[in-house]
């Protein structure tokens, strides 16, 4: 489809595009008044549930006794997974994961009931008092043990290119190595919640903190049998998602919604942190083998890989989180012969599932600890085995396709790499922590250059599209809905500026109403980094259409063509002519001129193959590189992230402050993912399985001191090649990645700590023991 | 003594509460009942800050604020203070400067942990009339998480806030309220069949005590609250220690410093510090600002915590318990205070009144804490080291004492340790030989913060850093000690 695009007006007078406008909500977040979904007044009668979890980690239930339960003052229902009338599902690829489990306990904390209570405390207190039995059996809890049981939960997948045994075979150099990265819980401050109102003729209205409201919609229909126009999904923001509410949010919607149905209450599940972090999917572990040739200046010819994942006990997003792990394990790297295995693990854990990067940083972790290996054994800088991997230009070379087909168009890493490292006064500071390493006999330091390539849009085709609604009042002011949640990404306050950019109108005069799934049906997840480029472009559609609408209402008034009409500073202009916004609607009205209009969109361009895992499955890509210098304490493996020095491609920027935003926080969290977040499973004894990470007193996100003192973010100066909205680019997911370059250092400071051509076996998160482990096998090694 | 409702100051006015149950949590109070949802619940274990209100107080005639967390404190222990949550500080027409900073520096992204950190911002604010540094900062912050902005343009709002024009609260109408407040007789508060008693001097919690032997003490309730929340544990009736002055006093006396078993963390280490400059990077990474001050010193010594990280410093410093128990005083070395994991030496109807921590001598005292951690701020220990020597002018060790928290069921010396260290000369070898001895002094777990093996290396490279920094003169051996300056 073509999408009738507006050439605009040149960027340097665009009045709303491009300005670092605050956060729509940014006043009512800082005074305490933006309402969250547990903020909602609670209507008469509002029931409140929790739930009852298993204590073992797999096995069966043979009795499940709920008398006390029931009978706890002001319990008014309880339900099992008899009592649902519909499918007991929530797996949203594979319908593999039961909302309450009815005998087979697959996970420790697998949901078995849910109560609904007057109130909060008292469905928490009742829901402790059943009395369940148990036949255990052994649980799987690893990767290692799922591989030798041949656990899986999707069948291993290929993806090759070239001929990768003759690669290895010629190549000057071979190496093996492995390497291992942990999962992360998402922490959203704002914990899963749904609130489930029943409305009239069998009707129920959700509000569900949830990135994908159409999924919740689908569920809850599914859950209560019932059709999907029965079931409406709202969502006006979240407190942080991350990929953590995209299917995940699934359950808590079903139960409040089944709650609803049973008891004919509005009903509000609310999870409690512990539970939450216990039961609600985190991002996967990934572990890898392999082996690479490559010539003595760092050039990889060939490169072997088994990559497998630990995906919990159900499918989940597991198929697709590891097939973009696949489609960037290049990350940023021409691989001339490759050939990798992807291995699903099925173990007894809860099921993980997307998680900003969506595989992708696993992907690139594996590639980039290839590339270090490499970069020690042969005595280089890793930045110099960086660059010479790089993708070649789009033309004049035939290192610019990927190991699944698709053309690198724009590949501009070389000067990005290039730009950064001059900015970042790279070689100099090598000099200088070779020379400090050298005196300093306790702290060492280290440094390291990573780069991101990260494709952007769903890999699977038929998510990237996306609707909206424009409507303009009467008044002159704009009222906006899309398929889009706000999560804190600035999402709504981007569609604003798009919005006003076509009206020529202040920012303001543009409002939202919540996301919903009666406003705009049949939304994909707010994910993959694409709300803006989707919803944006939808949202435009429409507002260019109503917009055509009054400038030709505006010609035919002033004898002009409607492409002499201009949309600027709250007026409409015409050759001789010039009224207020405001008063051009009301002619519009009056007129009868339709002044509201849908849009529509989908994304040009891509195909993917998922037989043989080739194709477009990008409508482009985002760059970027970090530079990252770190220290740590040989004596109790402690580090800290002293500089950070960031580089990123958000093309044209629709606003900078917010990318910038994202990017920042982006690589924070990618550091605590690789530092301090550790999920700690207990291993062994009657709880094993148990997560014991279930808090944040034991589960450890970053905090103020761990940003770096010195912390440098420039945006690259570029702007799209493919027609994106306004040129920009996807800015979520990417950022995420460049915290790589801080795993990185670490380990170039642990080498400097063990002698040189050591290649510390340091495995992710980089917890001081983690640290202090592979400096002890790094020095016995050396 | 008869009951009464709770009563505090809370937006312009006194409060009243009389039907919450006694260990409803001030969050609660504010969400569930006021429907005041500004203030949010991220953890309800005082661990993200997302509910950190500020609490205010009359010291020396002027209104104390302090940052805690809502989610852990009890509605009744806010009796005759002033309560101030997010709705208090400003509205979006009328932003205060902490607010408009944080919009203008985009520090918010999904909002929700927004309100606590301008909270804690507020309290800084407050309580700093100019912009205290940006390691003040991050320490204000400490106790308060986001997952979305990376913490920088946060950091960058509480600079920016100081830029524009000052707004400072109106505390008269405040302090006139808590001083009618002060007139009231302490509480006595009774509701669904549960008393709180918040006593003001140590002869009525005698006679409270002594009718209600089994009433739950209760200082900070940064733990206790953690039972509520998290194990909904019903804590009977609960006598608060929180209003009794003299268990809040610090004294200076001639051979050391007194501290009252109720006095806040958060003072506790100013006067430890005062005393003792090297506590400093404890004190630092010890919880966060609001824990420590809701926190007692007094509370983390008896409730006795394997990880709990005042005791090791306090048991090398030679520091004392004074337990009280009515009608008599005894004291002990805080070591002897520890019988086994979760028991002390309380003997029914005592309570600790007071920490005895003596001065250093003139000269020749070297000593150090520190603890370790998986992140440097708000995280329980791992590991957590204390080193005392007392070398003569010779550079003989004349007297050695080492204690670890994280390494045994209770805080504990290290006998062997400083046995290998006592009447040696300080020098590597007598720093080897001792971190030879240390390994038969403890025989750790392994648990989710880290195994016993590397517990081990750890306390050996404690006592390592330990010679290094006062043996050896390296200057470098921490990683809090560098600060990168931008080019």
């Amino acid at each position: 489809m073509n999408i009738q695009r507006d050439p605009g007006p040149p960027v340097a007078t665009q009045q709303s595009v491009g300005k670092s406008l605050p956060h729509e909500s940014a006043a009512l977040h800082v005074t305490g008044t933006a309402t969250y979904t547990d903020d909602l007044p609670e209507l008469t009668g509002t029931l409140h549930a929790a739930l009852g979890l298993s204590t073992i980690a797999h096995g069966r239930v043979i009795r499940m006794e709920l008398d006390a339960v029931r009978a706890y003052p002001g319990v008014q229902a309880v339900i099992m997974a008899s009592d649902i009338p519909g499918a007991n599902n929530c797996g949203v690829v594979v319908h593999d994961e039961p909302i309450l489990a009815d005998h087979d306990i697959q996970f420790y904390g697998q949901p078995l009931f849910a109560v609904a209570a007057r109130s909060h405390d008292i469905a928490r207190r009742a829901a402790r008092l059943a009395k369940i039995e148990y036949e255990s059996l052994p649980a799987i809890l690893d990767m290692d043990e799922a591989i030798a049981a041949q656990s899986w939960v999707l069948p291993p997948a290929d993806m090759a290119r070239g001929d990768v045994t003759n690669a290895l075979a010629t190549a000057t150099h071979r190496l093996t190595g492995s390497a291992k990265v942990g999962g992360q819980e998402h922490f959203y401050l704002e914990g899963q919640v749904a609130f489930a109102v029943p409305r009239p003729d069998d009707t129920l209205h959700v509000y569900c903190s949830t990135q994908h409201p159409t999924e919740m919609q689908h569920l809850v229909a599914h859950a209560l049998g019932w059709r999907s126009h029965q079931v409406s999904v709202e969502c006006r923001r979240l407190g942080g998602g991350f990929g953590g509410k995209e299917s995940q949010s699934g359950q808590w919607a079903c139960l409040a919604a089944l709650l609803a149905w049973q008891t004919g209450h509005p009903v509000k599940l609310r999870l409690d942190r512990d539970d939450d972090i216990s039961i609600t999917g985190k991002r996967h572990p990934f572990l890898c083998h392999w082996e690479a040739g490559f010539e003595d200046d760092g050039m990889l010819l060939g490169v072997k890989i088994e990559l497998a994942s630990n995906c919990g006990f159900s499918a989940d997003l597991s198929g697709p989180v590891n097939d973009r792990a696949l489609c960037h394990l290049d990350n940023a790297y021409y691989l001339d012969a490759v050939a990798i295995r992807s291995l699903r693990c099925k173990t007894n854990t809860v099921s993980a599932t997307a998680f900003r990067g969506f595989g992708g940083p696993q992907g690139m972790f594996m590639i980039e600890s290839i590339m270090d290996d490499v970069a020690r054994h042969l005595g280089l800088d890793p930045v110099v085995v960086r660059q010479r991997n790089l993708y070649g230009p789009s033309t004049g070379s035939e290192r610019n396709l990927t190991h699944y087909g698709m053309k690198v168009e724009d590949n501009i890493l070389p000067q990005l790499l290039a730009q950064l490292i001059e900015s970042s006064d790279y070689h100099a500071r090598r000099k200088a922590i070779t020379t400090f390493n050298t005196n300093s006999p306790v702290i060492k330091r280290g440094l390291a250059l990573t780069p991101v390539k990260f494709g952007i849009s769903f890999n699977a085709t038929l998510f990237n599209q996306a609707g909206a609604v424009v409507m303009v009042y009467a008044d002159g002011t704009v009222l906006v809905t899309h398929g889009g949640t706000e999560m804190g990404q600035g999402l709504y306050t981007k569609i604003r500026q798009i919005v006003a950019e076509v009206f020529g109108l202040p920012p303001t005069d543009i409002r939202f109403t919540a996301t919903d799934t009666s406003r705009v049906p049949n939304t994909s997840a707010t994910a993959a980094s694409s709300g803006t480029d989707i919803n944006g472009q939808a949202v435009y559609a429409a507002a260019v259409t109503v917009r055509g609408r009054l400038a030709a209402l505006v010609a035919q008034m002033c004898n002009c063509q409607a492409d002499e009409v201009r949309f600027a500073d709250g007026c409409v202009y015409a050759p001789g002519f010039s009224e207020d916004f405001a008063d051009i609607a009301r002619r519009a009205y009056a007129a009868r001129v339709q002044l509201w209009s849908d849009g529509y969109y989908r994304t040009p361009k891509i195909h993917w193959d998922a037989a043989t895992r080739t194709g477009r499955p990008f409508y482009y890509f985002a760059y970027g590189a970090a530079v990252s210098e770190v220290a740590i304490d040989t004596l109790t493996g402690e580090m800290k992230l002293l500089r950070a020095d960031i580089l990123h491609d958000v093309g044209r920027s629709i606003n900078p402050a917010l990318d910038t935003g994202q990017i920042e926080g982006g690589f924070i969290q990618g550091m605590g993912w690789l530092t301090s977040e550790e999920l700690c499973w207990q291993q062994a004894g009657a709880h094993r399985g148990r997560l014991n990470s279930h808090a944040p007193s034991t589960y450890k996100i970053p905090t103020g001191f761990d940003v770096p003192d010195v912390f440098n973010v420039a945006l690259y100066d570029g702007e799209n090649v493919e027609e994106s909205i306004y040129r920009s680019k996807a800015v979520g997911e990417p950022p995420l990645m460049l915290a790589l370059s801080v795993f990185f250092a670490v380990r170039d400071a642990i080498a400097a700590g063990c002698g040189s051509g050591s290649r510390p076996p340091l495995i992710a998160p980089a917890t001081p023991e983690s640290i202090l482990r592979a400096l002890k096998q790094g020095r016995e090694a050396a | 003594m008869s009951t009464r409702a709770i009563q505090f100051w809370y937006r312009g006015q006194i409060h009243k509460v009389d039907n919450a149950t006694p260990t409803r949590t001030v969050l609660q109070h504010l969400r569930e009942d006021m429907h005041c949802s500004g203030t949010k619940e991220g953890c309800a274990e005082g661990d993200c800050g997302a509910c950190t209100v500020v609490l205010g107080e009359t010291v020396d005639g002027e209104l104390r604020l302090r940052a805690v967390n809502s989610c852990i404190q009890f509605l009744p222990t806010l009796d005759g203070k002033a309560l101030f949550t997010v709705e208090d500080v400003g509205t979006p027409a009328h932003m205060h400067p902490v607010q408009q900073a944080m919009v203008t520096c985009h520090g918010s992204q999904c909002g929700f942990c927004t309100p606590g950190f301008v909270m804690s911002l507020w309290a800084m604010y407050q309580n700093a009339p100019t912009c205290p540094g940006r390691e003040a900062v991050i320490d204000a912050i400490s106790g308060n998480l986001c997952r979305c902005t990376g913490y920088r343009p946060i950091l960058e709002a509480a600079t920016a806030a100081y830029a524009l024009p000052r707004k400072a609260l109106d505390t008269t109408p405040v302090l006139a309220a808590l001083a009618r407040l002060a007139l009231l007789p302490p509480l006595h508060y009774q509701s669904h069949g549960y008393h709180f008693f918040a006593p003001r001097r140590l002869s009525e919690l005698l006679l409270i005590r002594a009718e209600h032997p089994q009433a739950r003490l209760l200082a900070g309730s940064t733990d206790v609250g953690l039972w509520v929340t998290k194990q909904l544990r019903d804590l009977g009736d609960v006598i608060y220690l929180g209003q009794i002055p003299e268990l809040k006093r610090i004294e200076t006396v001639d051979k050391g410093l007194e501290i009252g078993a109720g006095v806040a963390l958060a003072d506790a280490f100013t006067a430890l510090i005062q005393q003792e400059p090297q506590w400093l990077e404890l004190a630092r990474r010890f919880a966060s600002v609001p824990v420590r001050n809701a926190g007692t010193l007094g509370g983390n010594i008896v409730n006795g915590s394997p990880i709990g990280d005042s005791m090791p410093a306090l048991m090398v410093l030679g520091a004392r318990l004074v337990l009280w128990g009515g009608d008599y005083r005894r004291e002990m070395p805080i070591e002897a205070f520890y019988l086994g994991y979760q028991q002390n030496a309380l003997a029914p109807g005592e309570i600790l009144e007071k920490i005895c921590v003596p001065d250093a001598p003139s000269r020749g005292r070297l000593f150090r804490t520190w603890k370790v951690s998986k992140r440097f701020e708000q995280d329980i220990s791992a590991v957590c080291g204390a080193f005392m020597l007392q070398v003569d002018l010779h550079g003989q060790i004349m007297d050695a004492r080492i204690a670890f928290g994280g390494m045994a069921a209770t805080p504990k010396r290290a006998p062997n340790a400083e046995m290998a260290l006592i009447g040696q000369r300080w020098n590597i070898d007598t720093a080897e030989a001792a971190v030879l001895a240390l390994a038969d002094d403890y025989q750790p777990l392994s648990d989710l913060r880290a195994s016993a093996d590397y517990r081990k290396e750890v306390a050996a490279n404690l006592l390592r850093r330990f010679w290094l920094e006062t043996g050896a003169g390296v200057a470098m051996t921490r990683i809090g000690q560098i600060h990168e300056v931008s080019a």
